[in-house]
């Protein structure tokens, strides 16, 4: 049986989205997600992985009321544009309603299910971004 | 009886969800007076994006931020559940690659219904005792199932906690000074293969199995610790409702006042694997050094746990770096039982 999504992609890109790993080019300084070989700013291909912070402040959202087939349980899926200082994110809100949410909050990094692959295939999980918990 | 072993930091994780008993009353045609008498008001649910090993992590994630150890000293991970996301690929793994742990630690999945992740707890004490790790990360988690208008799903709930373990050094957040384990063939709880919801024994879910086995298991621990109820400063015991609880510690002699701070189960139902452990996360959350806490897991099958932990000097100053279980007790939103069906999966869709 064939899966509907990619078990390789998923796999190397596990790590950076468990960790929150982007990548910061050691020539320019611009730090981008998700991290990749050259830098998306000047070319570069002298870049280092880096640890992202897992607070950031929301920027903006949309919500999207018909997503593909995988997320039917989530919708309406709110997918926010989060600054989390030294570059920007864009990542699925979770534990937040339309109702609650506003632009400019504070927002953490969680592992969460982002898709199941149909009812057999692997479920990939991965960082979503919910409101700070205070404490 | 064991060397003292040592808890250097704990975390806990409850989903913000809650289904009021009244919904699932309302929905199923209960009298009023089977929610009333469990002791239950609602119970936590898992969100669409949550399972087990999402919130196993969480838990663990803060129980790292506690105990501010460099992940890489963990050399095992063992994960008790109930309800794992799949039957085959282990969720240690997962955890252990999200804190940063992997490669070099061992990585487990435990299953004694309940109890599997005191099975863990106790599991790493021996191991780290014995010099295999220097550290154990041990997780209890559950999304727990029950059949939709069994009594079960009054108190079916998701939760989860976690514990770092290693020896005592004089820094730690508590000491484990003993720890004893009673298990019996007792079948008063099972699910079997490919079926989605368990079953239980009646009226052998109490009598010959949770009192037979938590009394039996504390019992033994006190007698051979040499130990008094007026010993304890609390007392935690797995919480299946919140009357079983009360009931076991008055026939162990300990009063109301000693179990109240470790008792969750009446704010968001029995979290499985969670449950004792919940408890002993926010018992720790308000101790004061020098206290002495007695934690007594079950899980059905049968088999109880009983430990003795001192808390240390520490303790204050690993309080603050991650949420406390009564932060997640407060961070709630209130669900119909029509919600509750689409978050738990209980609507069969075809994909």
């Amino acid at each position: 049986m064939s899966m509907e999504y990619s078990v390789p992609i998923y796999w190397r890109n596990r790590v950076n989205y468990y960790k929150l790993i982007g990548g910061r080019c050691k020539k320019c300084g611009r730090v981008f997600f998700p991290p990749q070989s050259r830098c998306p700013y000047c070319s570069s291909d002298n870049v280092e992985p880096v640890s992202l912070p897992r607070i950031g402040r929301l920027l903006s959202y949309t919500v999207s009321y018909n997503p593909p087939e995988g997320y039917k349980l989530q919708t309406p899926l709110i997918i926010g544009l989060i600054d989390l200082g030294e570059t920007r994110i864009i990542a699925q809100l979770t534990d937040v309603s339309l109702e609650e949410i506003s632009e400019g909050i504070e927002v953490e990094a969680v592992v969460r299910k982002i898709r199941e692959d149909r009812t057999a295939g692997l479920i990939h999980y991965g960082y979503k971004f919910r409101p700070v918990i205070s404490h | 009886m064991h060397d003292p072993a040592a808890i250097y930091g704990w975390g806990a994780y409850i989903p913000r969800y809650r289904l009021p008993m009244s919904e699932i009353a309302r929905i199923w045609g209960w009298h009023e007076g089977v929610p009333a008498s469990l002791n239950v008001k609602e119970k936590s649910v898992d969100g669409p994006d949550e399972d087990s090993l999402t919130i196993g992590l969480e838990a663990a994630y803060n129980a790292l931020k506690r105990s501010m150890i460099d992940p890489k000293e963990i050399g095992v991970v063992m994960f008790g559940s109930e309800s794992k996301p799949y039957a085959v690929k282990p969720s240690a793994t997962v955890i252990a690659e999200a804190l940063g742990i992997t490669p070099s630690t061992m990585a487990s999945d435990l299953e004694f219904a309940c109890r599997a992740g005191s099975e863990a707890f106790r599991a790493i004490i021996g191991m780290t005792l014995g010099g295999l790790v220097k550290y154990g990360l041990a997780i209890g988690s559950d999304t727990a199932q029950a059949n939709p208008g069994d009594v079960l799903e009054f108190t079916a709930s998701s939760g989860g906690a976690a514990f770092i373990i290693g020896k005592p050094d004089g820094t730690e957040a508590a000491v484990i000074e003993g720890s004893y384990t009673y298990v019996t063939d007792t079948p008063d709880f099972w699910r079997r293969a490919l079926q989605p919801y368990p079953l239980h024994g009646e009226g052998f879910t109490g009598e010959p199995a949770y009192f037979h086995h938590i009394v039996n298991s504390v019992r033994t621990l006190m007698e051979t610790l040499d130990l008094k109820q007026e010993d304890f400063d609390y007392a935690i015991f797995h919480q299946p409702n919140g009357r079983f609880p009360l009931k076991v510690g008055k026939m162990l002699g300990f009063p109301k006042e000693k179990i109240l701070p470790g008792l969750v189960t009446p704010f968001i139902g029995n979290t499985y694997n969670g449950s004792a452990l919940l408890g002993l996360a926010r018992v720790l959350d308000q101790a004061k050094p020098g206290q002495r806490i007695l934690v007594a897991p079950f899980g059905s099958g049968a088999g109880s746990d009983a430990y003795s932990i001192v808390v240390g000097e520490s303790i204050v100053n690993r309080k603050s770096k991650a949420p406390t279980v009564d932060d997640y007790l407060v961070r709630k939103k209130t669900v119909d039982y029509a919600m509750y069906t689409k978050y738990r999966s209980i609507i069969t869709r075809i994909v």
